[in-house]
């Protein structure tokens, strides 16, 4: 039987050679990502704006009556409704955002949900309401400050843990890479104005997991290499760990790939968002494994000699078997 | 490392069947099959995005509970003052600023106005409630501390609670779901309701009725302007009464409050044919209401609901029965809402809905049946990938990810978890990173074999040095997954939920579960090459 083999033994890739551009793009997009949110801001939704979102299915049409609907609710007072195909094309999601100086009024946003609904009841008698979000500008407010309290502590806590087990360089890389990947995440949603949301946090969270899923690996056969061999230039090793890790690294990629695009496809619009998400921030996690949370250690001065208190009797004897010591 | 025992294998397998079959109950009712009764059956609870249903945050406002303690005050003082022998005679009575401060008009009456007041301001526990201090020898000022206003707000929120239970009990839908969440919060879940306008109706009712009788002193002009007379306060109409937009003005005292009722029953009346609700007086509030209506025969009183005066009828006799009829324009919706807030009870505390989630149930059933397919193909893509990448050994992955998946159902049933519409995004998730376990084994073994390790040796090789990597790499994930789970609301709870057991079950499964498979593989053939 012949096996697929997606990356052939023994690459040689030198991926570390072009450190300083991919740096330097690395940091780019960093703060262009900062820039971009800054400057186009995040199309929040209900959840972090506050406001109402109702999605509703006309069962007695083809297509709904997008403009019409957007003339009816913005006739209603509360500005400028987001209205918007969602799953099918007589499916729609209609926004309203909690105008300003609501924000402090508990009840606002469930009477202006009420009102909505019953404005689009009245008018079209097929509209069908699948669902409904309302969130009030003091319960938006408090789900900012947890995004944003929760993705510090997780960077944090990972970092540290890290910083624990390999040494602090390892620590700083990853927490670096983290950054770079939580920044790109977001910019992302800033370029694209996809609805940012409390599903966008958690796939985001998630992300940090799986960035760290290839960090580590990477560190640990660097960690593996660096006691084995002692004399190797450091950018060499960091090759040859990347290198050797590399089938993993695509095959790991890989296969949650395909997992995640059907349900891209296929799967409910509600998810498309954090779906989408996830799958990009799964090629930028790999990238910045690679790119920062190695190149990093080559300029924070990982020596052999970071480990060397933690050989152990086994590694002595498997170096001895290789005739190395 | 190879080494598996029977006594492993066995508990192994135990293990793992165990859990497998937990998952059971719950894949028979996705398949709409039934499952026989007479077996355990703990299921996989559906979160409201995909169940249908409504899940509204309830809030009250701490300063309500404040300002309410301050009239209680304010009332209680006023009474023990007037019933002091001989009375103390008081002025200047403010509650601005939180407090409650008046004046004596004799200075000498201080130290007899400290013993009157000072018992009254204990409550029920132990804690300090008030601070009583006195300004200028004649002035005392009562202060509500911050002990007290928490002890006040955490019981108005104990029987809010039990308020809006009865109220939802009421109203007859399947397990609800209503618990306090912090200080001032209460979180209701109703699965299943379609339209949750008449829920909202129900709870957004305090309930608070008043019976007070109408100022016939007060000038229209002041009313309107808003300016009460002494010893009068100015009430608006409800919105839909006929009177809506205007006020007006009844005596601050002398009133009943509706909090003595044995029954509420939303009804018809005969000679109007208006909707109405009858309520009855328990003996207490029956003898009150008998003396405040024979006493004002042909005056007429106003029916108060939380602020709103519903009607002003006038008093054509004495009501001595203990039975009433309140009237007002109400539909028959309004008026049963009205009568089952009534009979529940008033809330202590007026509660806002400041998030509601409602999803229709067709959504749901849409979502998980979209995201079955997804997952369907998901899975298929990934096992495909596998066998053909890792051959034998990707087999023994594919039997791994299928075990995790039903494991990781399993101990959801088992834990009472609940699955929501992030969490079937998370199921994904488990399926493709699952096998990173499988990957990272199978890649070392691979190199090993390729440095000329022999095959038992390779395969030791790999699960060790793999081991280290896939335990760092699952720790900081479940690290990340606590974040998560410690952040989100529902639906990311349960997105968290998944991705923790997921790592769980998917490092027994394809470390463990496929390092027994491996082994017992390798025993028997005794291969001298592997393809991998």
């Amino acid at each position: 039987m012949k096996l697929l083999k997606l990356v052939p033994d023994n690459t040689n890739i030198q991926f570390l050679k072009l450190r300083v551009p991919f740096f330097v793009l690395s940091l780019v997009l960093i703060f262009g990502s900062w820039i971009a949110v800054a400057v186009n801001g995040l199309n929040f939704g209900v959840d972090f704006a506050g406001g109402q979102e109702v999605r509703m299915t006309f069962t007695q049409r083809a297509a709904a009556p997008i403009p019409s609907l957007r003339e009816l609710v913005g006739g209603l007072g509360y500005g400028e409704p987001v209205v918007q195909e969602f799953g099918a094309p007589n499916q729609v999601s209609i926004r309203v955002r909690l105008p300003a100086g609501a924000e402090d009024t508990p009840g606002a946003a469930t009477a202006i949900g009420d009102r909505v609904i019953a404005a689009i009841a009245a008018e079209y008698p097929d509209a069908r309401r699948d669902g409904n979000d309302t969130v009030s500008g003091k319960v938006a407010g408090e789900f900012r400050n947890q995004a944003i309290l929760a993705l510090l502590a997780a960077m944090a806590a990972v970092s540290i843990y890290i910083w624990v087990r390999f040494e602090w360089q390892f620590g700083a890389g990853a927490m670096f890479a983290l950054v770079h990947d939580v920044s790109v995440t977001v910019g992302l949603f800033a370029i694209t104005q996809m609805e940012f949301s409390l599903q966008i946090v958690a796939a985001i969270l998630a992300i940090i997991g799986y960035s760290l899923n290839d960090t580590i690996v990477v560190y640990d056969r660097i960690r593996e290499n660096l006691k084995k061999y002692r004399k190797m230039p450091l950018p060499e090793l960091l090759d040859l760990s990347v290198n050797e890790t590399l089938a993993r690294t695509v095959m790991t990629s890989l296969t949650l790939f395909v997992a995640l695009i059907p349900l891209l496809i296929f799967g409910p619009p509600s998810l498309f968002g954090m779906v989408a998400a996830i799958t990009v921030g799964l090629f930028i996690g790999t990238y910045s494994s690679i790119y920062m949370a190695g190149a990093l250690l080559i300029w924070m001065g990982v020596t052999s000699n970071s480990f060397v208190p933690t050989e152990s009797a086994a590694d002595r004897q498997e170096k001895l078997a290789q005739g190395k010591l | 490392m190879l080494d598996f025992p029977l006594w492993k294998k066995l508990s192994l397998w135990a293990v793992t069947l165990a859990a497998a079959l937990l998952a059971l109950p719950s894949l028979a009712s996705v398949a709409g099959l039934s499952w026989p009764a007479q077996l355990p059956d703990p299921r996989v609870n559906l979160g409201l995005d995909l169940a249908g249903g409504s899940h509204l945050l309830l809030e009250a406002k701490a300063e309500d509970v404040r300002a309410q303690r301050l009239t209680n005050m304010e009332e209680t003082v006023r009474q023990l003052m007037r019933g002091a022998s001989p009375r103390i005679r008081i002025g200047d009575v403010s509650t601005a600023n939180g407090q409650l401060s008046f004046m004596l008009e004799n200075a000498a009456d201080i130290d007899r106005a400290r013993g009157l007041i000072e018992p009254a301001m204990q409550g029920a526990t132990t804690v300090r409630e008030w601070e009583l201090s006195v300004v200028d020898g004649q002035r005392m000022v009562l202060s509500q501390t911050e002990a007290g206003v928490n002890q006040a707000i955490d019981d108005a929120m104990d029987s809010a609670t039990e308020v809006v239970r009865r109220r939802i009990d009421e109203l007859g839908t399947r397990e609800p779901t209503i618990i306090r969440q912090g200080a001032t919060r209460i979180v209701v879940q109703v699965p299943g309701l379609q339209d949750p306008a008449g829920l909202k109706a129900l709870l957004g009712q305090t309930a608070q009725l008043e019976f007070k009788l109408v100022d016939l002193n007060a000038l229209p002009s002041n009313v309107e302007a808003g300016i009460a007379p002494p010893g009068s306060e100015i009430f608006p109409f409800a919105p839909g009464t006929p009177e809506q937009g205007a006020s007006l003005a009844v005596k601050r005292l002398g009133g009943i409050r509706g909090e003595n009722l044995t029954n509420a029953q939303a009804g018809v009346d005969q000679q109007t044919n208006r909707n109405v609700v009858n309520i009855t007086f328990d003996g207490q509030g029956g003898a009150k209401f008998a003396k405040l209506t024979s006493e004002n025969v042909g005056k007429p009183f106003a029916i108060i609901l939380d602020g709103k005066v519903l009607s002003a009828p006038s008093i054509n006799e004495p009501i001595v029965g203990g039975r009433a009829q309140i009237s007002g324009s109400f539909t028959p919706e309004s008026a049963n809402t009205l009568a089952i807030s009534l009979r529940s009870g008033a809330l202590p505390v007026p509660l806002a809905v400041v998030e509601e989630r409602t999803v229709g149930p067709d959504l749901g059933a849409d979502s998980i049946r979209k995201g079955l397919i997804a997952m369907g193909i998901g899975s298929l893509a990934v096992i495909a990938l596998m066998i053909g990448t890792y051959g034998r050994f990707g087999i023994y992955a594919t039997v791994a990810l299928v075990f995790n998946v039903l494991m990781l159902l399993g101990l959801m049933a088992l834990g009472g978890f609940t699955l929501t519409l992030p969490g079937i995004a998370g199921f994904v998730i488990t399926i493709g990173a699952a096998v990173d376990a499988n990957v990272l084994i199978n890649e070392r073994i691979r190199e090993e074999r390729a440095r000329g390790r022999k095959v038992v040796a390779a395969v030791e090789t790999g699960y060790r040095e793999a081991s280290r990597a896939i335990w760092d790499a699952n720790l900081t994930n479940v690290i990340s997954g606590v974040a998560l789970f410690a952040f989100g609301s529902g639906p990311v709870k349960g997105f968290a939920v998944v991705l923790v057991i997921g790592i769980v079950t998917s490092v027994f499964t394809g470390v463990t579960l496929t390092r027994m498979f491996v082994a017992g593989w390798l025993r028997k053939a005794r291969p001298n090459d592997i393809v991998i």
